[in-house]
This record gives C-alpha cells, structure tokens and sequence, in this order.
C-alpha cells in the first residue's frame, strides 16, 4: 500500500454515522441475495408445483401441455450423469493425484497447472463447439450419449481435479513421512493412506462437479441432444434428451401452458439437485466427525 | 545358497515394484496431460475451421463489419451487432454485480458475525449452484413482466432483463473471490489505522480494499469473462435480434445465442453458415481466455504478496 490514512476532517460524529449507514448498505446488498433466492424458488414453485404428479413424471414429451411429461429428460439426465462421472472421476482424481504428489516442480508442471485454472473458466459452449467436432463428427460417435458424456467430462474435469486437489493437499503431510519411514512406496502411501484420507473432501468435489453437469445446457444443445425423444435411451449409442433441454425447449415456446410444464421441470431438476447437495453436506459432517488430526 | 535365494527373491521383488511405481507414474502423468490436450483440441479446432470461413469472409469484414445477417440474403458476416449485444449484456450485468459483490464482500468479512456468515455464505452457494437455464426461465416469466409494468416500451426479449439475471448469477463468485481477497488482508493493518483514530468505513475504504485491490479486480475479470460466455439465460431473455443498439429494453442477439441458434436450427455442415459458429466461437474463446490467464496471473501474483 503507497498511501496510507487520508487525514480526514469533519468531526467524528458525522464519520461514525457515515461509517454506520456504509455498514447497512453493505449488509443490504448482501441481503438482497437472500431475497433474490427467495424470490426465485417462491416464482418456480408457484408456477410449476400444481403440475408436477406422477403422470408428469412418467410420460413422454406432447404437442399437448396436459400430457408432457419428462420421463425421458429425467431418463437421459440420469444416464448422462452416471457415465459423466465413470469417465471424469477416475481421470480428474488422477490428474489431483499426479500434481500434488508426482509432479516435479517444473515448467510443464506448472503450466499444466495454469492450465486448468484456465479451462475452467473456457465458456460451456466453446465445450460444446469441441464435443460436436470432435466426438460427434470426427469420432462419428454421432448425437449420442457416449458424445454428451464426453463432452460434460472434459467440463467438469477441470472442477474436479481443483477440488481433489485441495482435499489432497490438506492430508497432514505426517501422514505421508509415516508411511514412507515403513517403507512404503509413494503409490503405496498414496493408495492405502492419502487417497482414504482425502476421499470424503474428494467426494465433495466430485458431487458438486455432478451437480454442474446435470444442469448444464448449452454443450448439449451443441452437440444435438434432441428436444423431442419418446423413448427411454438403452445403450451407449443412443440419441438422448436431458433435464434442462427439456425445460430449455418448453421455456422457448410462446404459450403460456408450456411454460407452467416449464417450471415443473425446473422443481424436479432442483429436487435432483438438492438431493445430491444434501448428500455432499451429509458426507462432509460425517468426516468432520470423524476426522482424527 | 538359501540366503542367496532369498536375496534374488527380494531384489525381484523390488525390481517389481519400481516398475509397477513407474507405470503407475506414468498413467497418473498421462491423467494430467489430457487438460493441454484439451486446450489444444479446442484451439485446433477453432482455428481450422474458422481458417476456412475466413478463406471465404475477409477477417476485417467479420470484424469491423456492421450487419450480421448469415442466415438470410444477402448475406453480410459483420460480428459487431453480436459482439455488441453481448457488451450490453456485460456491462450490464458488472454494473449491477460489481458493486453489490463487493459490498457482500465487504459485508461478509467486516461486518458479519459468524453466524451471520454461515447462514449468508451456502445461500451464496445455492445461487451460484442453481442451472443457467433455471436463470434464463425466472428473467423470461418474472423479470422480463416487471420491467415492462415499469418501462412500457420494454420488447418481450430484451437486454435488460439478461443483464439482471447475469448479474444474479455471477453476483456470488464476484462476493466469494472479493471476501477471500480481502480476508488475507493482515488484521495487523487494520489494527494500525485504527489505532490512527480511523472510522471502520475509513478503514474499509482507505485500507482493506486498497489492500485486496489486485483480488478484487481479478474477481471482477474473471465476472465479467464469464457473463461474457454465458448462454441459455440469455438465449431465453435477450432474444434473436442482432442489433447495435445501447438501448437495453431492446431485443439483441449476443455471441453465445447465436451459436446455440444455428445448432438448433438444421443447418447442413460444411456450408458457410455453419463455419460462422466457429468464428464466433473463436472469438469468444479468445476474449474469455485473455481475461481468464490475466485474472489468474493477478490472482497469481497477489497471493505471494501476504503468503
């Protein structure tokens, strides 16, 4: 800091008061969040909860409101996700584990580092404009789930390899001096002590970097997930729809009825979602409670 | 002869082992690779195909040019009506979540209890956790109606409303990035100009912000990269117009709803209207990653500074 304390004149009562209402001000603006949530969650659920029923959750999409439902969104969405992480766990893990244990400090290493901080601010939809060159028409895995797959793999790995490595990275390094004096190797202490050590905060990263992937839209639409599928997808080859194209398409069309469809699609994704943040707070507790250093 | 045995035994053994040490290495080398290939993937495959549109289209006239009509005749490729929607909407949304981020910053760090905090703090992270295109439904159906019962000419798609939910959405990075920065201001400085007789606001404004300004303005870079890039919220609020206008009751079309335009659309690859998303995708990737490797390098060079 080149300057220090401006000298200020006026007297101290007019500052503190000053320096009161700054105080409230802040705290407004930051309350205004609070509202904003509310406001939004009040909205969605207004328009959305009366149509969202069973009939809702087991049908396919309809030309007619009453009839639409999200089966095959809520289908796609689910097998989007569980490969999603079959591809970018064990590879972002990997990457966490090669730069906070492996890694020699040098060049390479740090720019693979920068790297990534780089690619995770790289906008979805240039993600998107990647899948669709490079999966569906080079690879000619064509509009397919194995394409989305790939495609949110690449985006979210990025997110998991940061988080991974802040949970390996605050494994005490006692931990590892301990396993080395015994002889183990550094993929022995990595495998049987560090990796268990940080698996809950692992965990964390990994649920929070699902909860990305299932709402994320734009690469999907790039990649060509259908708006309209009247099947539940069977194989790694087939076209698919996901949660939020769904609601993206019933959102876009002008009738009103479609958007109250809309909304409900929008209280399922954000049940989906809740339910995977409730299970990452339940998992931190849990390691908190029984973490030992 | 037994000892010996054993001695053989153990050095293959271990002989083993270093291999099974280096293999694993190596994999876990090959895991890291994959984000440079990445990288690499995309700038390959920008710059090819935008390499062929621009065989077809002077790079000055998509440039410079004032008309971006590609999909109707007579065509015409110029990026500026896009590149100025999508500024509407930036500055825009940094105008509105600028300031309210870093006030929550401020907030957050030197005001609130911890309590306080740690009620303010995962409702930050809901809202940064909720789906774009939840964002981009809640501005179409309940911003995009309040503006219009306040300013009557409001359209039915316009800049505004994108730029107010741009503004929600990047609002919590802006105060988490704002607050980190200034949580590493030393307590030792704010006890000194204290002890000078300072005000809290006087220590706030003259002291802790000036303290955090390198964080504090790589978060606002790292914003503003990401309003630049964002896409459904503003595909559904802002409309398909591309126009230069400032008018922000307006509907304009930006950069990223383009894209998602034409791939919605049945435009057969290889034509011309199909190499348009690469160039402005090119663009798009050029611009959000020059703000991003700038915020880091700042982001980068701050911490050394207090660590």
């Amino acid at each position: 800091m080149k300057s220090g304390l401006r000298m200020i004149g006026g007297n101290i009562r007019q500052r503190r008061t000053f320096s009161r209402i700054f105080r409230y001000v802040c705290g407004a603006f930051t309350w205004l969040a609070v509202v904003l949530l509310a406001v939004l969650l009040i909205q969605i659920t207004r328009q959305g909860l009366g149509w969202v029923d069973w009939q809702f959750l087991t049908s396919y999409p309809s030309r007619f409101v009453e009839q639409a439902g999200i089966k095959a969104a809520l289908f796609g969405s689910l097998w989007l996700i569980t490969l999603t992480a079959f591809f970018s766990i064990p590879i972002g893990v990997a990457t966490a584990i090669y730069l906070e244990e492996y890694a020699p400090k040098n060049r390479l290493s740090s720019f693979i580092e920068i790297n990534i901080a780089n690619l995770a601010g790289v906008p979805s939809i240039v993600y998107g404009i990647l899948g669709l060159t490079l999966f569906v028409r080079w690879l000619a895995f064509d509009r397919s789930l194995l394409s989305g797959s790939l495609t949110m793999t690449l985006l979210i790995l990025p997110i998991i390899i940061i988080a991974s490595r802040e949970a390996i990275r605050a494994v005490p390094d006692s931990i590892r001096q301990a396993a080395f004096a015994l002889g183990a190797t550094r993929w022995q202490t990595v495998r049987h002590h560090v990796l268990p050590a940080a698996l809950p905060g692992i965990l964390t990263g990994v649920i929070l970097a699902m909860s990305r992937a299932i709402g994320e839209t734009a690469p999907l639409v790039m990649i060509g997930a259908l708006t309209y599928v009247a099947f539940v997808p069977e194989s790694l080859m087939d076209p698919f729809t996901a949660l939020p194209i769904q609601i993206f398409n019933w959102a876009a069309r002008p009738q009103k009825g479609f958007h109250s469809i809309a909304a409900a699609g929008i209280i399922v994704l954000l049940a989906v979602l809740l339910l995977m943040n409730a299970l990452a707070v339940y998992i931190r507790y849990r390691s908190q409670r029984k973490r030992q250093w | 002869m037994g000892a010996e045995l054993i001695t053989k035994r153990r050095l293959e053994a271990h002989k083993a082992r270093r291999w099974r040490e280096g293999g694993v290495k190596g994999i876990l080398f090959l895991c890291a690779l994959l984000s440079i290939v990445t990288t690499f993937s995309v700038i390959y495959i920008l710059a090819r195909e935008s390499y062929t549109f621009f065989e077809r289209v002077p790079v000055f006239d998509f440039l410079f040019g004032t008309r971006w009509t590609p999909l109707l005749e007579p065509r015409s490729f110029g990026v500026l009506p896009l590149f100025c929607g999508t500024l509407l909407i930036v500055v825009g949304s940094a105008l509105i979540a600028v300031p309210i981020g870093l006030a929550s910053a401020i907030y957050l760090s030197e005001y609130a209890s911890e309590r306080v905090r740690s009620v303010l703090k995962p409702i930050l992270e809901v809202l940064a956790g909720i789906p774009t295109v939840v964002y981009g439904y809640f501005a179409l159906t309940s911003i995009t109606p309040l503006l219009r019962q306040v300013f009557e000419d409001t359209q039915v798609f316009n800049a505004a409303s994108g730029a107010i939910v741009v503004a929600i959405m990047v609002l919590p990075m802006v105060a988490s990035l704002c607050d980190d920065a200034i949580r590493a201001v030393p307590t030792s400085t704010r006890m000194a100009a204290y002890s000078m007789g300072a005000t809290k606001y006087e220590v706030v404004a003259q002291v802790v912000v000036p303290g955090a300004l390198s964080g504090i303005i790589a978060s606002f870079v790292l914003a503003i990269s990401r309003a630049f890039g964002e896409t459904m919220a503003v595909t559904l609020a802002a409309g398909a117009t591309p126009r230069i206008t400032l008018n922000p009751l307006e509907s304009i079309q930006t950069m990223t709803a383009y894209i998602v335009q034409v791939s919605l659309g049945d435009t057969p690859a290889g034509g011309i209207e199909y190499q348009t998303i690469f160039a402005v995708g090119a663009l798009l990737f050029i611009v959000t990653f020059g703000m991003n490797i700038i915020a880091h390098k700042v982001l980068r060079r701050f911490r050394e500074v207090y660590e």
